[in-house]
């Protein structure tokens, strides 16, 4: 279940699914968060991969694009540890929560 | 593509890696708005090409967990090997919707994350949190 539910999610949304998979895993199995969080990466290696491929076939994949996000997001997975260290986690969170709310007004609009 | 829009791509894709290492989701929630907003990407365009990216970010992210050991290994990789059926089902879809209602999908996506991370800000602080909170008031966690 929590694995085809994250796949739709992954497939038709290009993300990864662990919006999906952290909660079904802390309410569904009793995982810890912080447990759930690193199983979650985990199998969003193999999910993203899968659909990342599946797209391919579409011809939806522009790779040196991906290069163009996902080269920095390395650094940010490094940066955003850093971060934690010195922010509260909480003002992090929030601020993420404004971005994606522009995000979505940007969107809809 | 201009500079302005490069730099904006790649900063949104920094942002990206940081909330998925504090969410342990892959980032896609904001690299598929860089590339559709900033990369001259559709927005299915955007959807497929963030998926490869997040491989990356997945991949990083599991290995610095994995010293913390908060990995559970066989049940990840179990969860993605019958991930597929729900992949073809979603990758399907994602090709035969119209571009408006792909964006209005990912927008209510967009909100739903940012409630997660508005119900993560405004918690009690919890004894597992990294950052000390003597003056905290308490909290069962």
């Amino acid at each position: 279940m929590i694995a085809t539910a994250a796949g739709a999610f992954s497939g038709l949304f290009g993300v990864g699914g662990g919006t999906i998979i952290v909660p079904l895993l802390v309410f569904w199995l009793g995982f810890g968060e912080r447990e759930a969080t690193g199983t979650s990466l985990a199998a969003i290696i193999v999910i993203g991969g899968v659909a990342a491929g599946a797209q391919a076939i579409y011809g939806n994949v522009d790779v040196a694009k991906a290069a163009l996000v996902g080269v920095p997001a390395l650094g940010g997975v490094v940066a955003g540890a850093a971060l934690q260290q010195r922010l509260p986690e909480r003002l992090i969170a929030g601020l993420f929560a404004l971005l994606l709310i522009a995000i979505a007004v940007e969107l809809i609009l | 593509m201009e500079a302005a829009d490069l730099i904006a791509a790649a900063a949104l894709g920094l942002a990206g890696g940081m909330v998925g290492g504090l969410l342990g989701v892959g980032g896609g929630i904001l690299f598929v708005p860089a590339l559709a907003i900033f990369a001259d990407l559709t927005q299915v365009e955007a959807e497929s090409t963030s998926l490869l990216a997040i491989v990356g970010v997945a991949v990083l992210g599991t290995w610095r967990q994995r010293r913390y050991g908060n990995v559970r290994l066989a049940d990840g990789l179990l969860i993605g090997v019958l991930s597929p059926l729900g992949v073809g089902l979603g990758v399907v879809v994602a090709n035969e919707v119209s571009q408006r209602a792909l964006e209005l999908g990912f927008a209510a996506l967009a909100l739903l994350i940012a409630a997660q991370l508005a119900a993560r800000a405004l918690r009690p602080p919890s004894s597992a949190d990294a950052s000390p909170a003597p003056d905290a008031v308490s909290s069962d966690g």
